[in-house]
């Protein structure tokens, strides 16, 4: 589904160029649901943006389900991703309807406007997160929380096959994430394929089969949840002593932190 | 705000309410039509310009109205009438516009100093003697002589403003080389204000007298006829139809490039088009009126709040309501002073948008405090 060889990408500004991405590799087999792990700044978002097509890529290639994604336009790339971003502005004056059908642009003409299908398109994501009752509600004035599941929904409508998440769940409370994630686990059976950046590991741990770590640009640990969510692991990743415990539900492990333990990392 | 508020805020931009007021507002921005074809110094009722114009569309022959009068509302006052509605709505569309596009609620061809960069390529295209009919060298002359090339000497002032604009704008923008929403107006008011200084100069060299200089700047109607609708309505119409086709590029805009692209936006494309299609609009419209500024400020905000921001409503709402904005600016700019004397239309437009300018930096400086 996704095939990213060699990434080299980063921004542009006034000092010159900085490189974010220092050669990624990675591979996403149709239907899996991949946690993006990694300390802040190591590159998570930047990856996310380079798969969406919204940062140019220096060096390597990306594919999607086949195509490489810089020869594609943007209503093509569209098609085939959908992204829920990070802490969304949303200009005041629009209907939570109005932001999910606008999940459907790619799919118009340049000509025709949006037809029945897409609004049945957008009823139907609205309802798949729950959030049916606040289509007339004004999408600027919504609660983090509320906002997020809408723009879970507009992704939905965009489209189900891949969606990329980029920290769609910091903002919410222990309720809301559960049932955010719990949500995605369904998208997942139903047959989604899913990467999602997060920085709660606990959560990556208990809903993804697979988790990557980055750390500074590249990619530092890959595989199966069980096997890669150690102690060491995680020490060497996060720099600080960090233990694993077998969740009393479920039997994932789960991480907890040590106090002191960054003080005494540091020396 | 209350939950009580918020519900019936919601409700306000349900479709029924939204097709209500744009019905009132359509409504309201014909029969201010011919109302205002009835006022001046030969009045008629609004029964008798009614005749009066379905007569001259070849309608109504039944009915008996004074020619002289039927002269007067139709071959003097439907012109005027016509292009102040025209011109409003070009300004009102054009405002949506740039709010959408550059995200500022504070943008508009005025603030952007893109009615300023227009009233300047027109006055170049004016003293250097280019395009017909320009004999005498005064504006109306001009005008007069149907001086087909003006809207495009204005429009490439209008673009070369924007550009202008813009770069100034980026240079003193934030570290990640985006656009502050001050800085942009800051930017906005000092090319305006050099370019208003230049077209001064310019036709003070032309001997042309500071009083015809005001109401240029100031922007007027006054001596206008159906000559200018045709000269400026094509550019309009080109205008307003790029905008339209791109209403939903519009929507997708102003939630930020990041997020237009996600969504499968060529942003950078639309943009241009979209900029273009402004400049269109407002370029025509200071080609045949004059600066006139406020219009395009005013309109888009007051109606976000009764028809919402989604732009296939919001835009033809605003031409409506631009349209009837000017309309009535120009009756009150046409009699307010004694002795058939007239005020310039931007004075009026001024005098009505600038404590709601005030009003809206106020807003926009405590939006950008994060309060």
């Amino acid at each position: 589904m996704i095939r990213v060889t060699a990434l080299r990408c980063g921004y542009g500004h006034a000092g010159g160029w900085r490189e974010a991405l220092h050669g990624v590799d990675l591979r996403l087999a149709r239907g899996e649901m991949v946690g993006l792990l990694g300390p802040n700044g190591s590159g998570k978002t930047t990856l996310l943006s380079a798969l969406a097509g919204l940062v140019p890529v220096k060096a390597g290639g990306i594919e999607v389900g086949g195509a490489d994604i810089s020869r594609l336009s943007p209503r093509q790339r569209a098609l085939r991703v959908s992204c829920v971003p990070q802490r969304a502005e949303v200009a005041p004056g629009f209907s939570v309807r109005e932001l999910v059908l606008m999940g459907r642009f790619a799919h118009t003409g340049l000509l025709s406007g949006y037809g029945p299908e897409d609004h049945a398109a957008a009823e139907a994501a609205l309802g798949d997160v729950h959030a049916l009752d606040l289509a007339e509600r004004q999408a600027a004035e919504l609660s983090g929380g509320e906002l997020q599941r809408v723009l879970l929904a507009r992704a939905l409508a965009q489209g189900r096959e891949l969606l990329l998440l980029d920290e769609a769940a910091s903002a919410l409370d222990m309720a809301r994430r559960v049932e955010a994630y719990d949500l995605l686990a369904a998208l997942h059976e139903s047959g989604s394929t899913i990467l999602s950046a997060m920085h709660d590991l606990n959560l990556a741990a208990l809903y993804c089969p697979r988790l990557v770590f980055l750390k500074r640009g590249r990619i530092a640990l890959d595989g199966p949840t069980t096997e890669i969510f150690t102690e060491s692991n995680l020490k060497d990743i996060y720099e600080t002593d960090i233990r694993v415990a077998a969740h009393p539900v479920t039997g994932a492990p789960q991480a907890l932190l040590v106090p002191g333990a960054r003080a005494a990392a540091l020396g | 705000m209350t939950t009580g508020a918020r519900d019936s805020r919601a409700q306000g931009r349900d479709l029924r309410t939204r097709v209500l007021w744009i019905s009132v507002i359509c409504a309201a921005s014909l029969a201010s039509g011919i109302v205002a074809c009835g006022l001046g110094s030969f009045p008629s009722t609004p029964a008798q310009t009614l005749i009066a114009l379905l007569q001259a569309l070849g309608l109504g022959a039944g009915q008996s109205v004074d020619p002289a009068l039927s002269v007067v509302v139709v071959d003097i006052r439907l012109a005027r009438v016509a292009l102040a509605w025209l011109t409003g709505a070009s300004l009102a569309v054009a405002g949506c516009v740039f709010q959408g596009v550059l995200r500022n609620p504070l943008a508009d061809a005025f603030t952007l100093g893109v009615s300023g960069g227009a009233a300047f390529g027109a006055s170049v295209a004016i003293l250097s003697g280019l395009g017909s009919g320009l004999a005498g060298g005064t504006f109306l002359a001009a005008m007069g002589g149907g001086a087909g090339i003006l809207p495009v000497f204005a429009l490439a002032g209008a673009l070369l403003a924007l550009a202008a604009v813009l770069a100034l704008g980026r240079a003193g923008g934030g570290a990640d080389g985006g656009l502050r929403r001050e800085t942009l107006v800051l930017a906005g008011i000092v090319v305006s204000t050099f370019l208003s200084a230049l077209i001064s100069l310019l036709k003070s060299l032309d001997e042309e007298s500071v009083a015809s200089i005001v109401f240029w700047i100031m922007g007027s109607f006054q001596g206008r006829g159906f000559e200018h609708v045709r000269l400026a309505l094509p550019y309009m119409a080109v205008g307003l139809g790029l905008v339209a086709w791109r209403a939903r590029e519009l929507d997708l805009l102003s939630l930020g490039e990041s997020q237009a692209r996600m969504l499968g936006l060529d942003a950078g494309r639309s943009r241009l088009w979209l900029l273009v299609g402004a400049s269109l609009l407002s370029g025509a419209a200071v080609a045949v009126s004059g600066v006139i500024g406020f219009v395009g400020l005013v309109v888009p905000h007051l109606l976000r709040q009764v028809v919402g921001a989604g732009h296939r409503t919001l835009l033809p709402a605003s031409a409506f309501l631009g349209g009837l904005l000017l309309l009535w600016s120009d009756v009150l700019a046409r009699s307010i002073l004694p002795g058939g004397a007239e005020l310039p239309v931007g004075v009026v437009t001024a005098l009505l948008g600038g404590p709601f300018f005030c009003l809206l930096l106020g807003r926009s400086a405590r939006l950008g405090r994060g309060a």
